[in-house]
C-alpha cells in the first residue's frame, strides 16, 4: 500500500465510523428531569424583619448537609448590618453566624473588632443568604466538564463524582455560596436541602428557623403561598444586574444589602 | 480546613466562603502559556513575514514553545482540587465554559507545533538517520539514536531539491495558522478572566488582548533570556578549549552574532511592550472615568492595598525601567539581560495583580482579602499552591529543552 491509498483508506474508514456514531444521541442530565414533566420551580422567600440573627438555620444546615461544623465554610449564613448615625454601614458575620450574633462588636477580620454603642446605632437588622437557584446561573456556564448543572425544577447540583475541583464556579458566582467542601474536595453549594424538598420535606434552614423568617416554595403553583407573596406582595433580589435571574426572594430589603 | 483558608486573610466584611480560591499555579498559568505563545509568535515573525536578522533565534523559540507547552498544561493540574480527574476536559467538555475550549486549543496548538518542527528538521533527521544507518559498529547511543530519527522521519526519506521546497512551503503555511491559533491560546486565557462578570476587576473585554500582547512580551523575553545564556554558555566552552565549537570560530565570533540577533529582537519586544502597556492604561482609566459602582472598592484595591504591586513592581521596575534600557542606544548584552529579566518580571506581576488583585475585595465591596503565598510546605496542598510548586513549573521547560535540543539541535546550522 502507498502512501496515497493509505491516507485515502483512513479517510473513508473515520468516515464511515463516524456514520453509526452519529446515530448515538448525548443526553444531558437536564433533559431527563424535563422528562418528569416537572411542574415544580423552587423558589426561597426570606422575610428580612423576621429574623433576629440566632443563626439556628447555619447550624441546623451544617449538620444536615455534612458541612463540618468546625470548618470556616458554609451553605448559608446570616449577614448583619448596622447604620450608625454619622452615616456608617457596618456589616460582619462571623463563622456566618452559626453561634448567632451575641456580642455587639463589629467583627472587622484578622481579631479587630468595632464596639458600637446603643445609642449610635440608626437601625441594624439581619439578611440571610444561601444559593439563590438563579434562572441563569453563571456557574453552570463555565464548569469545564458539566459537572454542574441545573435541574428542570431549577435547583442547581453539583456531581461530586465528576467535579474536577477547578474552582471557576466559585469565581463565576456573584453571591460567593460557592466553596470547596473540606472532605470530598469537590465545590459545594446550596440546593435548598434536595434530597429533602423532594421527599415533600422543608429545607433544614426553613424547618430550625423558630420565627418563620425563611420560606420555600414552587412558583409555579398559585395556591403555594410563598408563591402568592412573590406575585402579589413587593419583594425584591440580590444583585440583579448580573442578568442571572435569582430565585430567592426579599422581603424588606434596604439599599445597603449587597 | 477549608481550601484557602492557610492562605487568606479577610479584613473588614467578607462573606464565609470567600478565600483566594485561585492562586499561585493559576498566576502560573497565564504566564506560561504566554510565553509559550510568544515564542512562537517570534518564530513566525521569521517563517511568515520573512523577516531574515530572526533567523538565528526563530528556529530555536520554535524548539523552545515545543518545550513550554507541556508546562502551560501543568499549572493548571496542579491547581484541581481533584487532579485525577483533569483529563474530563477532554473526555465531557461542557462549551459554555471558556476553559472546556483548552482541550481543543491546546491540541491544536500541539499539532501545529509539532509538525512545524518536524518540516523544519526534516533534512536533518533524514541526514541523520542515514548517516547512522551506513554506520557498521554503531555503538550503543548510535543505535538509539539510529532508531529514534529512522522513526522521526516518518518513512519519508524524500530530500530532493523539491522536496525541500515544499517542506518550506508548509513551514510558511504551518506558521501562519500558528499565529492566529497561538493568539487565541492565549486569548482565551484572557478570556476565562474577562468573562467572569461576578468579579468586578476581571470583568472586560479589554482582557484577552491585553493578555496577548503581554504573553508576546514575555514570549519574546525569554526567549531572549535563554538565548543569551546559551550563547554565553558556547563562548565560555570556545574560550575555554581555545578551539572552534560547533559552528563558531571564536568567542568574538559568538558574541557578534549573539548581540546583533539580540538588538534586532529587543526592537520587537519594545514595540509590543508599547502595546501592552498602552492597553493596561486604556482599562485603568476607562474605569476610573466610567467610575461604575464597583470603582470604589477597584480604587482602593489599586491606588491603596495593590498600589505597591500595580505601580512600583509592575509598572515601574517590571514597565518602565526595561522601557528605558532598551529605548538608551548602543543596546549591551548585559542591558539586554538586565532588560528582559525585568520584562518577565513585570508580565509576571501583571497575571499576579491580575489573579490574586482580583480576589482581593470581597463580592460585598465592603471588604479585602490578603494572600499569603506558602513558602515551607507543610502538606501537598502548601506545595503544590506555594512556592515550590510554582518553581516547579517554572523549571521544568528548560529540564524539558535541554532534552528536546538533543533530539532538535536548535542552535547549529542544520
Amino acid at each position: 500500500m502507498n502512501r496515497r491509498d493509505f491516507l485515502k483508506y483512513s479517510a473513508k474508514g473515520i468516515a464511515g465510523l463516524t456514520l453509526p456514531l452519529s446515530t448515538i444521541e448525548i443526553v444531558s442530565p437536564g433533559e431527563i428531569f424535563a422528562d418528569k414533566g416537572s411542574g415544580t420551580r423552587w423558589v426561597f422567600l426570606v422575610d428580612t424583619y423576621k429574623c433576629t440573627g440566632c443563626g439556628l438555620c447555619v447550624k441546623a444546615c451544617k449538620l444536615e448537609n455534612e458541612v463540618p461544623y468546625e470548618a470556616n465554610v458554609t451553605r448559608t449564613w446570616v449577614e448583619r448590618y448596622v447604620l450608625t448615625k454619622d452615616g456608617k454601614v457596618w456589616a460582619d458575620t462571623p463563622k456566618g453566624a452559626r453561634d448567632g450574633f451575641i456580642t455587639n462588636k463589629i467583627d472587622l477580620g484578622e481579631g479587630r473588632f468595632q464596639d458600637i454603642k446603643n445609642e449610635d446605632i440608626q437601625k441594624a437588622f439581619f439578611v440571610p443568604k444561601l444559593c439563590n437557584q438563579c434562572e441563569y446561573p453563571p456557574c453552570v456556564q463555565v464548569c469545564p466538564v458539566g459537572a454542574t448543572y441545573q435541574a428542570a425544577d431549577g435547583v442547581v447540583l453539583v456531581d461530586r463524582n465528576w467535579c474536577i475541583g477547578c474552582g471557576y464556579c466559585i469565581m463565576a458566582c456573584p453571591y460567593g455560596v460557592r466553596f470547596f467542601h473540606p472532605v470530598y474536595k469537590v465545590a459545594e453549594k446550596c440546593n435548598f436541602c434536595y434530597h429533602r424538598i423532594n421527599k415533600g420535606l422543608k429545607t433544614a434552614c426553613v424547618q430550625a428557623c423558630p420565627f418563620g423568617a425563611r420560606m420555600i416554595g414552587n412558583i409555579r403553583d398559585p395556591e403555594d403561598p410563598v408563591s402568592k407573596v412573590i406575585r402579589n406582595g413587593r419583594v425584591g433580589v440580590i444583585k440583579d444586574e448580573f442578568g442571572t435571574m435569582p430565585q430567592v426572594y426579599y422581603i424588606g430589603l434596604s439599599r445597603e444589602v449587597v | 480546613m477549608a481550601h484557602g483558608e492557610i492562605w487568606t486573610l479577610k479584613e473588614f466584611f467578607v462573606t464565609p466562603n470567600e478565600y483566594i480560591y485561585w492562586s499561585i499555579q493559576i498566576v502560573m498559568y497565564p504566564f506560561m502559556t504566554g510565553v509559550v505563545a510568544g515564542a512562537f509568535v517570534l518564530s513566525s515573525l521569521y517563517h511568515v513575514f520573512g523577516i531574515r536578522q530572526l533567523k538565528e533565534i526563530a528556529r530555536f523559540a520554535l524548539v523552545f514553545s515545543l518545550a513550554l507547552l507541556p508546562v502551560a498544561m501543568m499549572p493548571l493540574q496542579m491547581h484541581l482540587q481533584q487532579p485525577m480527574r483533569g483529563v474530563e476536559i477532554f473526555i465531557t467538555p461542557h462549551f459554555t465554559s471558556a476553559i472546556a475550549a483548552f482541550g481543543i486549543v491546546f491540541t491544536v496548538y500541539f499539532a501545529i507545533v509539532a509538525s512545524e518542527i518536524w518540516f523544519v528538521y526534516r533534512k536533518f533527521i533524514v541526514e541523520t538517520a542515514l548517516s547512522l544507518r551506513q554506520k557498521t559498529d554503531r555503538t550503543m547511543a548510535e543505535g538509539f539514536w539510529h532508531l529514534t530519527y529512522s522513526a522521526l522521519t516518518l518513512g519519508s526519506y524524500d530530500i530532493s531539491e523539491k522536496a525541500l521546497h515544499q517542506d518550506e512551503r508548509a513551514v510558511k503555511i504551518l506558521a501562519t495558522i500558528g499565529i492566529p491559533v497561538a493568539c487565541f491560546l492565549h486569548g482565551y486565557a484572557g478570556f476565562i478572566f474577562g468573562s467572569v462578570k461576578a468579579n468586578a476587576l476581571w470583568m472586560t473585554p479589554l482582557m484577552p488582548v491585553i493578555f496577548i500582547m503581554s504573553a508576546i512580551v514575555s514570549g519574546i523575553a525569554l526567549t531572549m533570556l535563554t538565548y543569551i545564556v546559551v550563547m554565553e554558555i558556547r563562548g565560555f566552552i570556545a574560550a575555554r578549549k581555545r578551539t572552534a565549537y560547533d559552528v563558531f570560530q571564536s568567542t568574538d565570533d559568538i558574541r557578534g552574532i549573539e548581540t546583533n540577533v539580540i538588538r534586532i529582537t529587543s526592537k520587537y519586544l519594545l514595540f509590543f511592550l508599547i502595546f501592552a502597556i498602552s492597553l493596561e492604561l486604556l482599562d485603568l482609566i476607562f474605569r476610573g472615568y466610567t467610575a461604575l459602582k464597583t470603582w470604589d472598592i477597584l480604587r482602593r484595591v489599586i491606588y491603596g492595598k495593590d498600589f505597591f504591586d500595580i505601580f512600583i513592581l509592575q509598572y515601574g521596575i517590571g514597565n518602565l525601567v526595561p522601557f528605558i534600557l532598551f529605548v538608551i542606544p548602543g543596546l549591551t548584552i548585559r542591558r539586554a539581560v538586565a532588560g528582559v529579566i525585568l520584562v518577565l518580571f513585570g508580565v509576571f506581576m501583571m497575571r499576579w495583580n491580575v489573579v490574586i488583585g482580583g480576589q482581593s475585595f470581597s463580592l460585598t465591596y465592603a471588604g479585602f482579602m490578603h494572600y499569603i503565598m506558602p513558602i515551607i510546605p507543610h502538606d501537598m496542598e502548601t506545595f503544590k499552591e506555594g512556592l515550590f510548586g510554582a518553581l516547579l513549573v517554572m523549571v521544568t521547560p528548560f529540564v524539558l529543552f535541554w532534552g528536546l535540543n538533543k533530539v532538535f539541535p536548535a542552535f547549529r546550522e542544520i
